[in-house]
């Protein structure tokens, strides 16, 4: 009976001779795509920047992040989360000292910003729509070279896991937040406002953009060949790859709803809107 | 369900014409040329083409097997989208326009729409084939069920090169041939890694010779493949993690370091030579000749 080792070629194969750089068919365009290829780059690049203008804008602010027990409210915006330094309004007490004098949120955001710079999903979109690498399937690299992500500073890309990490560590503390946001100080102890639901949304969909990861995936049960031998990173890999099928819609609406979040916070902070009490 | 004599008397029909630009040329030069050609109800871009070729154009190169999306063969760019031609149905295309097809970019021309795509054969050969470990006692390899089944999925490629055709990472690029495997070979390589009897790492392989991590995982791989593999998202960006526990991770390597797990066969070479430019092929990193 002949087996797989068995049957090794007794003569290695010789090599099939292929010359780089032949001639191709087809017209020297771009592109022959006629379709709106453009709509969906154009699209990213808008949702990108008006999220890095309203984040940028929104963390330099140092104001109105926290809706207070004067307020009978305890909500802390999640760009402001956790508030560490000297200067902060509120909670979790000082780990970083008075001599940091700008707002904390530009120490905070760099954990979720590095998180979403280096997620697969983000990659494919700003590598499109920014970069043009490419800009849409079968439409021509904007450059004239290319090494991807095999070389500085693209090789960097690497560390999304341990971005990883540190997302989860914030998703915790973004779920304490969330659990927080029902109580009311001064007002009965505990119930649900408009900004408690809000809360609440912005933890689950931050849990489910980090859960839907590839790297989570990976390293919860990817990673293993023999799924039988591992029967509990099987569970945990089965179910979080229906999660990672929808990583891109995790991804926007996360994106969305923690600039929502802390709008939301500072319009009721800046006393522009009144919070109002479900129950 | 009846026919009613009506029915069978019915004058058919006209039916519509279309306008087919195919290209026609070699690697002398070549240039589109409309055809206005019948189409019926129901049929793909294949069959149009093969009713120009049957009336209008005896000499029009054209490569196909099955008409059915198994054999791979008649991948074209078809409004410049890579694609089966068998698969094609004239009626998702916008009416009224010319249809353009085209050879696959990627790939030099023979003929026509015909291309030659043996530069994937040499790249296959390249990628060392399953090393399967030891058989058991009674003589077999017992495989359980939820271990296969991730791979299977790998299994339904047909090459039809759609991937490696729309990667621009070639496309674009022609000297980035000499070091990048391309999308369906990525493919092949997850097969084999996640296999559960094989014994051989490809990790190094694929980061130093296949050119893993020139891939930016724009996912046009797997918008084209036309059996629906999710190549970006089950087997190229695993073997990018893969990669990553086995050069980038401190964390991971301490833990193969406390477990002194049995490491499997590092495979560092690749088993063919590569595929290296011709005498008059572009220079690494310069535009394809095919661009704009």
């Amino acid at each position: 009976m002949s087996t797989l080792e068995q049957r090794a070629p007794a003569v290695a194969p010789s090599p099939i001779p292929v010359h780089l750089g032949g001639v191709r068919g087809g017209p020297k365009a771009a592109t022959l795509r006629r379709d709106r290829w453009w709509v969906a780059p154009v699209l990213t690049v808008s949702a990108l920047l008006a999220f890095v203008g309203y984040s940028t804008w929104a963390a330099f602010q140092n104001r109105d992040y926290y809706v207070g027990a004067a307020m009978h409210r305890d909500y802390l915006s999640p760009f402001y989360s956790p508030c560490i330094t000297a200067n902060c309004q509120v909670k979790f007490g000082p780990v970083i000292g008075s001599w940091w004098q700008i707002s904390p949120a530009i120490l905070i955001l760099i954990f979720p910003l590095g998180f979403r710079l280096t997620c697969y999903y983000y990659r494919r979109s700003y590598y499109r729509s920014f970069l043009w690498a490419p800009p849409a399937c079968a439409v021509a690299d904007a450059r004239p070279r290319y090494s991807g992500e095999s070389r500085f500073p693209l090789i960097f890309q690497n560390v999304h896991r341990y971005f990883f990490y540190f997302g989860v560590i914030f998703n915790v503390i973004l779920t304490y937040d969330a659990v927080e946001a029902f109580r009311f100080p001064g007002d009965g102890g505990i119930g649900v406002g408009v900004g408690t639901l809000i809360f609440v949304v912005n933890a689950v969909l931050l849990w489910l953009y980090s859960l839907s990861c590839h790297s989570c995936r990976h390293l919860c049960g990817g990673q293993v060949n023999s799924f039988s031998s591992h029967p509990i990173r099987y569970a945990v890999w089965k179910r979080l790859t229906p999660l990672n099928r929808r990583h891109m819609l995790f991804a926007w609406m996360s994106l969305f709803w923690v600039a929502f979040t802390d709008v939301y916070v500072r319009l009721v902070a800046s006393g522009a809107i009144h919070d109002p009490k479900l129950f | 369900m009846t026919v009613t004599a009506e029915k069978l008397t019915e004058t058919p029909t006209q039916t519509p014409l279309v306008t087919m630009r195919l290209w026609r040329g070699d690697a002398t030069g070549g240039c589109f040329v409309d055809y206005e050609v019948e189409a019926s109800e129901g049929e793909v871009v294949l069959d149009v083409v093969h009713r120009v070729q049957a009336t209008q154009a005896p000499d029009l190169a054209v490569r196909w097997n099955c008409k059915a999306g198994k054999c791979g063969s008649c991948s074209a760019e078809v409004n410049g989208r890579p694609r089966l031609m068998c698969m094609t149905r004239m009626s998702t295309l916008p009416p009224g326009e010319a249809v353009t097809i085209a050879p696959m970019k990627t790939f030099p021309i023979l003929k026509d729409l015909v291309s030659d795509v043996s530069f994937n054969y040499v790249v296959a050969r390249q990628i060392p084939p399953l090393a399967p470990r030891p058989r058991e006692a009674d003589g077999t390899h017992r495989i359980a069920q939820v271990d296969i089944d991730r791979v299977q999925e790998f299994h339904k490629c047909i090459e039809c090169f759609l991937c490696q055709d729309v990667c621009h990472v070639i496309r674009d690029h022609e000297g980035n041939k000499a070091h990048f495997a391309g999308p369906r070979f990525f493919v092949r390589a997850a097969a084999l890694e996640m296999h559960p009897l094989d014994t051989l790492d490809r990790r190094p392989l694929l980061r130093h010779h296949l050119g893993l991590a020139y891939c930016n995982i724009t996912k046009c791989c797997t918008e084209v493949c036309p059996v629906g593999i999710k190549i970006t998202d089950n087997s190229i960006i695993p073997l990018k993690e893969r990669v990553v526990d086995g050069y980038f991770d401190p964390i991971a390597w301490l833990g193969r370091k406390i477990r002194r797990k049995p490491a499997r066969t590092p495979v560092t070479e690749p088993l063919a030579p590569q595929a290296t430019a011709g005498a008059n092929g572009p220079r690494p990193g310069r535009r394809s000749p095919g661009e704009a």
